[in-house]
């Protein structure tokens, strides 16, 4: 018995330290990539405050450039959480989990465009952009990638046989500043961003028309990765699902054009996975 | 024209030409440094420039990056600001068959377009590039368009992946260099504003001198007369200037010196032949005039006349005596023998004058030095003394200073009296015989007075200003042994 509790001690004593850390939480690590606009530093700083109050714990954003190594970060569990493209997710769902869907002009649904340069007054359709330059944002975007790729495929054609050239931009304001400048002759971005866009820098968006607007599809979602511990991942959900409840929160939504959070579910992105299939065939 | 101009133009020209060619010179040769000095840098810049991109490009070109790309070309125009003094216009990437992978200005230059059809006619531009495919920058300039390019291969593991074309203005660094160049002509003309002014007063100062001297030079030649040393104001000093001057002043000193010398020989020749013309009359005149006063006396002692005769005769008498008198007066005899002369015939001579001196209420002052007797004929001396006294007391308002002494073997008396001065016009006839220039007498005392120096070999002089008027005799003493 005397043993059972010298072992208790020892024990006690070994994981006394580990105790008082524990007393300050780890990071929630939250990845954030193309979705949000660039120079966004100061928002960033506003909504991690934000959710750290929230939570009661500290929260990390993590920006990268381009989805895939925001998955590759949530696969190795260097991310509990992020900000991604409806592709990458839906692609992805054996590691990541659905965690809420923005509401964007009430509904959580947003469209890809297909863009061209304003002087352009020809374009009606992708067909007429045959050997031009073309401009996608990230190749694991939805809006920026899949959605043209898929309207190709329809035309029976391959992106780089189509187009005289196609570049990436990794990012949908890039998209609309290639075209803006007419170094690219078309391409395709997240009607989301380019309505934002057309807020924050009217003029740029001036220079550009769009062409065509794709059905609507899920919104680009909040995901866990599936390690999290569900008090984590749910208490990141309330909170996210709170902020349109707050003054604070509605302030923050604002500013990301945005109306607030629902749960959603995987059959938002059927469409999406619908093209995801149909190109894998 | 010019070589007739005065030295006090000449040279402030002179001087003004020499500012102003150096002037020219300087702020040219600065201007022309800086201009090679700025297009040197716009160069360099370029040229720097270019090879940062090219090293920032070259993973780009091999990931086939076309937005990176755009991205990395676009930033240097946006930076090259219009105050650096050079302004990168365009930038392009060419692939390696020369078509344009990426430009700074894709509506102008699209992707995909041949290099060669964007500028046809930059054919230097278009061999320069499609030759140039490996090493460092190199620059082309267009003449015409006043614009350059910098041509970079970008080159990666010795394989040519494109070239990267720097369009850069080099006319846009002439804002910069005009302002240079304005701030520089202002300082120039500033400087000059300064140095101009200063160099004419100089060259002025230094001409003046010379001026001076030219026209004083040009007044004793123009003039009847050589003019007063004194007219004139010649700068004074050691250097070649004032040492011209300082002989230009002697020479005239000589001049002039010369020139009443020759004067005075003149005079007295014309006196020495007025005398002899005068004595030769007298002399002729004096023989039938005592055979003349000796008939009349003769004719008075035994004759008898009546009363009508009479008057006429001694009329005849006193016109014949007058004649003797003048005649006398003339001929002034100065073979006659007499005692030397002593300190008491000086003396006696005061004593006659002093009544006359008396009458005219002026004072005489005497100083007589003379203590011994003199070798000298005491009735010639008495005389001249006499007369010189006479004329004095006559002229003067106030006074008469009578100075006698005996300095280096001569006699010397200096009669001075304040009153009228004599002009130099009646100088010159001063001691011709009936030279007057008062309405009584015939004017013979200075011409007796002039005759007796004269043949006792001494010399009369005199001084004649406002205020004073003096009479010098030097009559030299011969001491015997």
């Amino acid at each position: 018995m005397q043993h059972w509790i010298k072992l208790a001690l020892l024990c006690w004593a070994l994981c006394g330290p580990a105790n008082l850390l524990a007393a300050e939480p780890a990071p929630l690590r939250i990845g954030l990539s193309a979705v949000l606009l660039e120079d966004q530093t100061a928002f960033v700083h506003a909504w991690q405050h934000y959710l750290q109050n929230r939570l009661k714990r500290p929260v990390s954003f993590v920006q990268r450039a381009n989805y895939r190594e925001i998955v590759t970060l949530l696969q190795n569990g260097k991310l509990d959480s992020a900000w991604l493209c409806s592709y990458p997710y839906i692609t992805n769902t054996k590691d990541l989990r659905l965690l809420a869907v923005p509401v964007y002009k009430g509904e959580p649904v947003y469209q890809s465009y297909l863009i061209v340069p304003a002087a352009d007054r020809k374009t009606s359709s992708i067909a007429d952009l045959k050997g031009k330059l073309f401009a996608f944002s990230d190749p694991d975007s939805n809006s920026g990638y899949l959605v043209p790729l898929y309207q190709l495929s329809l035309l029976k054609q391959q992106p780089n046989s189509f187009f005289g050239k196609a570049f990436f931009t990794w990012s949908h304001s890039k998209v609309v500043e290639a075209v803006a400048s007419e170094l690219a002759h078309g391409g395709a971005v997240d009607g989301y961003i380019w309505d934002s866009l057309v807020l924050l820098r009217p003029e740029l968006t001036a220079q550009t028309r769009i062409v065509w607007k794709s059905q609507d599809f899920g919104f680009p979602p909040f995901v866990v990765r599936k390690g999290l511990a569900k008090a984590d991942a749910d208490a990141l959900r309330s909170a996210l699902l709170a902020m349109q409840n707050e003054e604070e929160g509605r302030k923050l939504l604002a500013l990301l054009n945005l109306d607030g959070f629902v749960p959603g579910n995987d059959k938002m992105f059927d469409s999406v996975a619908y093209m995801v299939r149909k190109l894998g065939d | 024209m010019f070589r007739n101009l005065s030295l006090r133009y000449k040279i402030p020209l002179r001087t003004s030409l020499l500012i102003a060619i150096t002037a020219i010179a300087v702020s040219g040769s600065l201007m022309y440094g800086i201009y090679h000095d700025l297009k040197y840098d716009a160069q360099q810049n370029a040229e720097r420039v270019s090879r940062i991109l090219t090293h920032s490009l070259k993973p780009l070109l091999l990931r086939d990056d076309v937005w990176r790309a755009y991205e990395a070309i676009a930033s240097p125009l946006q930076s090259s600001g219009e105050k650096s003094g050079y302004v990168i216009d365009e930038i392009l990437i060419l692939d390696a068959q020369q078509q344009v992978y990426v430009s700074s200005h894709p509506k102008q230059h699209p992707a995909l377009a041949a290099f060669a059809r964007i500028y046809p006619r930059l054919s230097q531009l278009n061999s320069v590039i499609s030759k140039h495919r490996e090493g460092a920058p190199r620059a082309v300039e267009i003449v015409q368009s006043g614009k350059s390019y910098m041509v970079t291969p970008i080159v990666s593991d010795e394989v040519f992946l494109g070239t990267l074309v720097m369009g850069y203005s080099s006319s846009t660094f002439l804002p910069h260099f005009y302002d240079i160049a304005w701030r520089s002509v202002y300082t120039t003309l500033i400087v000059a504003a300064i140095l101009l002014p200063l160099s004419w007063f100089w060259a002025w100062r230094m001409a003046l001198p010379l001026t001076q001297l030219s026209s004083s030079m040009a007044k004793v030649g123009a003039g009847s007369s050589l003019p007063e040393p004194e007219e004139f104001r010649l700068y004074e000093s050691s250097d070649e200037i004032g040492r011209m001057s300082g002989a230009f002043k002697r020479m005239l000193c000589d001049l002039k010196h010369k020139e009443s010398l020759e004067k005075q020989v003149l005079i007295s020749e014309r006196l020495a032949a007025v005398g002899r013309l005068t004595a030769g009359i007298a002399h002729e005149i004096n023989n039938p005039l005592g055979g003349m006063l000796n008939a009349i006396n003769t004719a008075k002692r035994h004759g008898s006349m009546d009363p009508q005769m009479q008057k006429t005769i001694s009329l005849l008498e006193r016109g014949l005596l007058q004649i003797k008198n003048i005649i006398g007066a003339l001929l002034v005899e100065a073979k006659l023998q007499s005692h030397p002369l002593t300190v008491q015939d000086i003396e006696d001579t005061r004593t006659l004058v002093l009544a006359n001196a008396y009458d005219k209420s002026a004072e005489l002052v005497w100083e007589n030095d003379i203590v011994e007797t003199l070798p000298l004929p005491s009735t010639m001396v008495r005389q001249v003394l006499i007369n010189l006294l006479l004329n004095a007391i006559q002229a003067s308002e106030n006074y008469v200073h009578c100075h006698i002494c005996y300095d280096c073997g001569s006699l010397i008396i200096g009669v001075k009296n304040d009153g009228k001065h004599i002009g130099q016009e009646q100088m010159d006839y001063l001691f011709e015989p009936f030279a007057t220039g008062r309405e009584e007498g015939y004017g013979l005392g200075l011409w007796m007075t002039y005759q007796i120096v004269s043949q006792l070999n001494g010399m009369i002089t005199m001084q004649s200003q406002p205020g004073e008027t003096q009479f010098s005799v030097t009559l030299p003493v011969e001491m015997h042994a």
